[in-house]
């Protein structure tokens, strides 16, 4: 099983995480995972749990917020849903430490292959599209301030 | 039913829902459905959602096929021998609703896309000739989105005021909460005859009376009723009755708006252009009259004629079949989702649809429904489109199981295994 490390391209990450999930064998040993994954995320501070961070969905809602350190990008999330909450774990930790350029021209694809695609679907409306779109255009505000 | 130890109520239920001519006639059932049959997630569906939209039997999906193939042709339009039939079909359709909710005349019976089309028509008609600045108008705490958005835009238009009957712990408003928010202002009560996501019914006869005894306009929604019990229109009295068919087993994009006939004739069209019409000038138009000057457009003729055949459907196999199943599924699932440690069922009426909306102490409802999802087991978690009930309980949401009548007491069995192993792998 392979870890996702800081040194690692998020596109290698990706793999790392896609990798991990091919260890298991049923679902429930996938969500099993992502739950734990939920669990460790610390939560998200209250300073920053603001109205401008939320992220609206019609199941689950979605906190982000990012900061800029040496010209890299690191990001910090919360749900009120634990699988939701699993999720944005590890596309936060995919995303974060990396230039915003990079993040901008890296698609998003471990979701899709680690076969929990139907969460990603806006008729899901867990927040986690937005999430990840709101993810990305940090990643365009920030690539155009620098 | 909180009266009887336990073992005997689970004796008198397993009794009523083992009764071998009942499952015969349930597996007879769930074979004219054929969705019943798919996989979800490698396991058979577990459908608990029809409060959002019911499925459809074999014979509703092949009349609109065979509407297509066969018929087709446009309505109120040709002199040529389809178009006479698909006239023809399409009306007869509306005796099929008339008769079947018992209104007076066809001409009662106007055909929309559903629910939330038929309010916005009366919303738009009755904001034009009954609602005046500083009228009132009355709904509930209990409505669907679709039956309280339409009132609440009207109000702000008008300024007028909408002013909101609230319900009890147990999810329930008695005649004597409406009586007492009625003002000499009062012009039309907007209420639900069954919540969506409470299950409580209201007592619509005896809120009929008491807003006609004042001059109030009663509308009732209809949608989450409608499927689960006779109604009658007449004995209700009320003024307006809406439903959707696509809860009603039939297809999505049709519903009925029933008005009473003097009232409907009172009613600004609600949209304008073909088939609505009795004579166009170039300065001046003089429109049908109902219902075809609340139909204006190209209908939608195949989704009308799949309807009746819904309806068609549920009469062979009757009211009192499908009351008493859904009544034993109903307590069957009540008695087992409350042995669940830290689960609370929200809207505890005693006189409900068979649905169940609950919550579970520490755990967020999406995550419920999601893991269910992986066991095949279809149900509803969110708001389902009633945040005033939410903000009421102080929740964000709720997982809700809706009952129909191929649902089985298996089916209630592996709702309550999936939730047992949902919160297994949550905690």
């Amino acid at each position: 099983m392979m870890t996702v490390r800081d040194d690692m391209s998020i596109d290698e990450k990706q793999m790392a995480l896609v990798e991990t999930f091919e260890f298991f064998d049923d679902w429930t040993d996938r969500y099993e995972h992502i739950i734990s994954l939920g669990k460790e995320l610390p939560p998200l501070s209250d300073e920053f749990k603001t109205e401008a961070n939320l992220i609206k969905g019609c199941q689950s809602q979605v906190w982000l917020h990012a900061e800029m350190k040496d010209g890299k990008l690191f990001f910090s999330a919360d749900s009120d849903a634990i699988i939701t909450k699993g999720l944005i774990s590890m596309i936060i930790q995919v995303f974060s430490g990396h230039s915003p350029e990079e993040i901008i021209n890296t698609e998003l694809s471990f979701i899709d292959r680690i076969g929990l695609k139907e969460h990603l679907s806006p008729t899901r409306s867990n927040g986690l599209l937005s999430m990840v779109k709101q993810l990305k255009f940090y990643a365009i505000a920030f690539s155009a301030k620098s | 039913m909180h009266t009887l130890p336990n073992v005997f109520k689970f004796f008198r239920m397993h009794e009523t829902l083992k009764n071998t001519d009942t499952i015969r006639r349930i597996h007879e059932i769930r074979d004219e459905f054929p969705i019943l049959r798919e996989m979800v997630n490698g396991e058979p569906l577990v459908y608990l959602d029809s409060a959002a939209t019911a499925q459809k039997p074999e014979v509703v999906i092949s009349s609109i096929a065979n509407y297509y193939r066969q018929s087709n042709s446009n309505v109120h339009r040709g002199v040529h021998s389809l178009s006479q039939t698909a006239t023809a079909l399409y009306e007869d359709a509306r005796t099929t609703v008339k008769e079947f909710i018992n209104a007076r005349y066809a001409e009662e019976i106007i055909f929309t896309k559903g629910t939330t089309d038929s309010i916005n028509l009366l919303a738009h008609g009755l904001g034009k000739i009954l609602i005046d600045q500083g009228d009132e108008i009355l709904t509930t705490e209990m409505e669907h989105h679709s039956n309280f958005v339409p009132w609440q835009a009207l109000a702000l238009e008008k300024k007028a005021t909408l002013k909101i009957i609230r319900f009890d712990d147990k999810g329930e408003i008695k005649p004597s909460d409406v009586e007492s928010m009625i003002s000499e202002k009062t012009r039309l009560l907007a209420i639900t005859h069954a919540s969506n996501t409470l299950g409580s019914i209201n007592d619509i006869k005896e809120i009929v009376n008491i807003c006609h005894a004042k001059n109030i306009l009663v509308v009732v929604d209809g949608a989450q009723y409608i499927p689960h019990a006779q109604i009658d229109v007449q004995d209700l009295n009320c003024d307006f009755y809406v439903f959707s068919a696509h809860k009603l087993f039939g297809p999505t994009g049709t519903g009925v708006l029933y008005g009473n006939r003097k009232l409907l004739n009172q009613l600004p069209p609600y949209q304008t252009g073909g088939g609505m019409i009795s004579e166009v000038g170039l300065q001046s138009t003089e429109y049908a009259s109902s219902p075809q000057v609340f139909e204006a457009g190209t209908p939608n003729i195949a989704g009308v004629v799949g309807m009746a055949v819904a309806i068609k459907y549920l009469q062979e196999t009757g009211y009192a079949f499908i009351e008493a199943h859904e009544k034993n599924l109903l307590r069957l699932a009540t008695e087992k989702l409350l042995q669940i440690p830290g689960l609370k069922i929200i809207g505890t009426s005693e006189n409900k649809v068979p649905l169940i909306s609950f919550v579970v102490k520490g755990l967020h409802p999406f995550d419920i429904g999601s893991l269910l999802d992986q066991m095949g087991i279809a149900v509803r978690t969110g708001h389902h489109c009633t945040q005033p009930i939410m903000t009421r309980y102080g929740i964000s949401g709720t997982v809700r199981a809706s009952f129909a009548f191929y649902n089985t007491a298996d089916e209630v069995e592996r709702l309550y295994q999936g939730i047992l192993k949902a919160l297994k792998i949550l905690s």
